[in-house]
């Protein structure tokens, strides 16, 4: 089974259009990959669905105009797939909603 | 239909919360300066405003399932594909279906048939946020008693 790290960069590399070896942990899907926020909905949908989780884009997009969180925190591919990996092992504690929120 | 106001759904004939999905008809109009231009004596519906009128059907059942706390606003359409031709004074069935409940965001499929003749569908995304305007709610709840939006939908957990 591939990483969590592979599958969200296969997503972004198919979603984007974005040639699959440019795209890195280190990645900021913004700063980097100049995915905008459109593009970011495809991919939510397709990271929901890959998962079976709802990703708490709001409750992030907040926390960050907020001053609670940096961009990086969430848009770092390496740290997204590890907010992703925490969404599902949520999950599969059920411990209640898998979006977190 | 009010083609001038950009209101493209007449009535909702049924709206399921729990299946998430909602079937709509519009009555295309027999006369309008739209078929005057699209086409010279060939007028028929453009494609845009039926794949407006498939997002004006997901937007309806997309409120719904919100119970109007948040407004959906068309972000992307995919897919869409126009069938065959939708003629002056013919009447859509529109069905439409949640197929994901993002955060802050939803996918739904569409399609648009004349009698039982598939003429168009579409994929659609939607953004959606609280009512950014009391105006747009107040017109919103009177669009809605005026399509015959079931309230007692709104009570489904």
């Amino acid at each position: 089974m591939s990483s969590t790290f592979e599958q969200i960069a296969n997503i972004i590399a198919e979603t984007c259009d974005i040639p699959r070896d440019t795209i890195k942990p280190e990645s900021h899907a913004i700063d980097d990959l100049g995915i905008d926020s459109l593009d970011f909905l495809d991919i939510a949908f397709a990271i929901d669905k890959a998962f079976g989780i709802k990703m708490p884009l709001e409750k992030w997009t907040q926390e960050v105009n907020d001053g609670k969180a940096t961009t990086e925190q969430y848009f770092v591919l390496k740290n997204l797939a590890d907010r992703i990996d925490e969404l599902v092992a949520a999950k599969n504690a059920g411990t209640g909603t898998a979006s977190g929120s | 239909m009010q083609l001038e106001y950009f209101q493209l759904i007449d009535r909702i004939v049924d709206l399921n919360i729990g299946d998430k999905t909602i079937v709509v008809e519009a009555d295309v109009p027999r006369t309008n300066t739209i078929f005057e231009g699209h086409f010279p004596g060939y007028p028929i519906m453009p494609g845009v405003l039926l794949t407006e009128a498939m997002a004006q059907s997901s937007g309806w059942l997309l409120l719904g399932l919100m119970k109007f706390e948040r407004m959906p606003f068309l972000a992307m359409i995919k897919e869409a594909k126009m069938r065959g031709f939708v003629n002056p004074g013919e009447v859509l069935t529109i069905e439409a279906k949640v197929e994901h409940e993002g955060s802050g965001f939803a996918v739904t499929s569409a399609k648009v048939r004349v009698g039982k003749e598939l003429k168009c569908s579409a994929d659609l995304t939607f953004r959606h946020i609280p009512f950014p305007h009391p105006d747009l709610r107040v017109h919103m709840d009177a669009m809605a008693k005026k399509i015959g939006f079931p309230q007692q939908a709104l009570t489904h957990d």
